[in-house]
């Protein structure tokens, strides 16, 4: 029973898939699959931005959007129906072959992060030696998609945002890289399915995450950091300042092209959620032994959900940072912990089982942090801001 | 230590999230159509034209002097002025306007015609559901969508209402005296003609009743 | 599996082609994008994963955002009024037949010393890793010393210098 519940999106593509000529089978299965990950997603996407909205009405103590449908839990359908029915506008001086493929560029290349993440126990798409590696080179994708889309527009405001996404991108790129290259040091394989296997086993009842070694901690805190840059979320919503920029690279899109960099920017939240959940909290593994008979796509689905809330925490909180703030956090602080936490990684490797490593590890790291902590806020880099006002 | 304003900020954010399901004052939102806040006595937006009595079109007190028209800084105001006389509320012969359109899209609230109006028979509305789906002529207002009863004045601004209505019963007594005192020698029984059928404004009335 | 090759080879073709021949210096880089993704496709149509990814890691999200950002850092991006050819076109249509025969001598040279086998050798990412881990240590140390040097350099580059008000 447990393991129908589990294994039950599989049957039923096993069962589904069984009804075709067996020339057809495999490709079947493959595009069965991929329609579940086109459907799955965009209605994630839809929760995500409704939960958003609500969330950061209460956080201003508001109340959100709720009128549409019972609590205004039908808004997204509302908002939907607006952005396919609007007009499509093309500025006159764009460039129309660069502007019409920017945003597909990004939602094909944003999906195409899902193939490889195992969403549950044997709910992986593609089985790949270097998913990781896949998956790190569709977000690379992102960018030029981004580059073009602000350079296409003709638009000022449109530049300015893609440059500062592709910038922004580009430095955060490496510490993301670089705290997931500490799990695959740990681990020794590329493959998310071994990663998530690796971290799926229980000591008295509780989980061998990732999150729960001192390398761990510090690497997720800082691949946390690094993927909300990524996804150009608040704070790091710099490209898309609505103060500075209008709405940054795509200010010039309007309709459903519009809707696309929307769904591009969600459901590449979801997947940098994804992989996050997979590096360090153990994938589709239970939080607890005893928890174990729940199904693990439910866990992997949850994980997701619980970080977008994070990002929406996050939202409602923390003001936007300055260009300079921005770089300095990511070379000065992220980059230097990330490259000390691997050698920290290495560290724990070697200094085998028992607490000796702990105390070490520990012990670097927190120094650490503590030490380029105070240096950083020292220098007035980040940390309490002083005003003067003109007189 | 570094992280720890984030810490607070987002305690803080969280205080807020639960405080808004649980205290119901924290939440500033008035859900508009449902509810709707009290206007202050002093919101204005666009003129009305009073009138006394019951019926509209008798009880409107402009004259059609035009002021109001040649006053009106953008002109949205159009008014034709009657060739013959009519009764007014209280049976004087009166010229009227048998026009009287105030086009509210170029209206701009400015009140002037109201200031400039001898006979206290143009005050500013409080109404401001005024959207319509009928581009050319939904925002222009002919005279019976302007007119309104001296009971509505009172109701959305009091204070002033009441000081005009006091201000209009102190010159009936003048003009009343006046005419008295002119009408005393040929024919001393020409007030009581004047004496109101109808019930006029509820402040004025026992007023009036004094002067007759 | 010949239609697929010929599709990329296609695409990567007239990726590389477009690169020369357009006129906007943005959509040249763009097309020579398109072509690093078919050669990376190609890589990977030969089962080549890891050299597929990196291709694509470091071509497609590196080296043309370098590139671009370069265009628009110049001014380069206004289109130019009249052709694109350089007047030395002619030396680097030589230069470029040379390396090209070259190349195919090499390339041809060693099909019939290679024997005809029809299995790709199996080469997963492990057996990359051992590979740089163990023989090729040391060239990787170096790269490694290499890259950090030039991390620094980037690093101090980018530190405000004394006295530098800001
Ligand atoms: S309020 Fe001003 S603009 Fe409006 S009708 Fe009166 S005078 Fe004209
Ligand atoms: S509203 Fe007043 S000013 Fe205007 S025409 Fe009538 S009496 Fe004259």
């Amino acid at each position: 029973m447990v393991t129908t519940v589990d294994q039950i999106f599989v049957i039923l593509q096993h069962w589904f898939v069984g009804y075709l000529p067996a020339i057809l089978q495999p490709f079947a299965g493959v595009l069965l699959n991929v329609v579940a990950i086109v459907v799955t997603f965009p209605a994630l996407f839809a929760i995500a931005v409704l939960l958003e909205r609500k969330g950061l009405g209460r956080m201003q103590n508001r109340i959100g959007p709720n009128r549409v449908g019972p609590y205004g839990i039908l808004q997204p359908v509302a908002d939907g129906l607006k952005s396919l029915t609007k007009e499509d506008i093309v500025p006159f001086r764009a460039d129309g072959v660069v502007h019409f493929m920017a945003p597909v560029v990004l939602v094909v290349v944003v999906f195409m992060g899902f193939a490889v993440l195992p969403m549950g126990r044997n709910m992986t798409l593609v089985h790949m030696d270097s998913a990781l590696l896949f998956y790190f080179s569709m977000g690379a994708c992102t960018e030029l998609a981004i580059f073009m889309a602000g350079w296409a527009s003709r638009n000022k405001y449109s530049l300015l945002g893609a440059m500062r996404a592709v910038a922004q991108m580009i430095s955060y790129e490496v510490p993301l890289l670089m705290s997931s290259v500490a799990v695959v040091m740990i681990t020794g394989s590329l493959s998310l399915d071994k990663i998530v296997e690796a971290q799926n086993h229980y000591t008295w009842g509780l989980p061998h995450w990732y999150i729960f070694t001192p390398w761990g901690l510090l690497g997720f805190l800082m691949f946390a950091v690094a993927a909300t840059a990524e996804t150009n979320r608040s704070p790091f919503d710099l490209p898309e300042g609505e103060s500075e920029l209008v709405a940054g690279y795509f200010t010039e899109y309007s309709g459903f092209k519009f809707a696309e960099f929307f769904l591009g920017e969600y459901v590449g939240m979801l997947s940098i959620s994804g992989l996050g959940a997979t590096l360090f909290l153990g994938g589709w593994s239970a939080p607890l032994e005893i928890l174990g008979f729940m199904p693990s796509w439910f866990w992997f689905f949850a994980k997701i959900m619980l970080s977008i809330c994070v990002f929406i925490w996050l939202r409602g909180t923390l003001p936007r940072l300055r260009q300079d703030q921005l770089m300095n956090f990511a070379w000065k602080f992220v980059l230097p912990m990330t490259l000390l936490n691997l050698f920290v990684a290495g560290l724990w490797r070697f200094l085998g089982d028992g607490w000796v490593r702990w105390v070490v590890c520990s012990a670097i790291l927190v120094l650490a942090y503590v030490f380029v902590g105070r240096a950083e806020m020292h220098r007035k880099h980040y940390g309490p801001r002083s005003y003067r006002y003109a007189e | 230590m570094l992280g720890e304003g984030i810490l607070k900020g987002l305690a803080e954010t969280a205080k807020n999230f639960a405080g808004s399901f649980v205290s119901k004052e924290r939440m500033t939102t008035v859900e508009y159509p449902e509810e709707r806040l009290p206007l202050p006595e002093a919101s204005r937006n666009f003129p009305f034209l009073v009138y006394d009595g019951t019926d509209w079109e008798a009880g409107l007190r402009c004259v059609a002097c035009q002021i109001c028209e040649k006053e009106c800084p953008p002109k949205c105001i159009y008014i034709d002025k009657s060739k013959d006389k009519k009764p007014d509320h209280v049976g004087k012969m009166q010229i009227y306007p048998t026009k009287f359109d105030i086009d509210i899209s170029i209206c701009m609230s400015c009140q002037i015609c109201v200031e400039v109006c001898p006979f206290e028979a143009i005050k500013m509305d409080s109404e401001y559901e005024l959207a319509t789906d009928d581009r050319f002529g939904g925002l222009l207002l002919d005279r019976h969508q302007l007119a309104k009863p001296n009971e509505y004045y009172h109701k959305i601004h009091p204070t002033e209402a009441a000081e005009v209505d006091a201000r209009l019963a102190e010159e009936k007594v003048k003009a009343d005296a006046k005419a008295k005192a002119a009408a005393a020698a040929p024919k001393p029984a020409a007030v009581p003609a004047a004496k109101p059928a109808i019930v006029a404004s509820s402040v004025a009335s026992p007023k009036e009743g004094e002067a007759g | 599996m010949t239609i697929v090759f010929w599709v990329l080879a296609v695409t990567t073709i007239s990726g590389g082609l477009a690169a020369v021949l357009l006129k906007n210096t943005v959509h040249c880089a763009l097309a020579v994008t398109g072509a690093f993704a078919g050669l990376a496709l190609l890589f990977l149509q030969l089962d080549a994963q890891f050299a597929g990814f990196a291709q694509i890691l470091v071509y497609i999200g590196a080296v043309a955002i370098l590139v671009v950002f370069a265009i628009l850092l110049t001014r380069g991006s206004e289109t130019p009024e009249s052709g694109v050819f350089s007047r030395t076109w002619f030396a680097g249509l030589c230069i470029a037949a040379g390396v090209f025969a070259v190349m195919a001598w090499a390339i041809l040279n060693s099909v019939s010393a290679l024997p005809h086998e029809t299995v790709a050798p199996d080469v997963s990412v492990l057996q990359i890793g051992n590979a740089l881990m163990g023989r090729y240590v040391l060239p990787l140390e170096i790269v490694a010393l290499l890259l950090t040097a030039a991390m620094i350099g980037a690093v101090i580059v980018a530190m405000h210098e004394k006295g530098d008000v800001k």
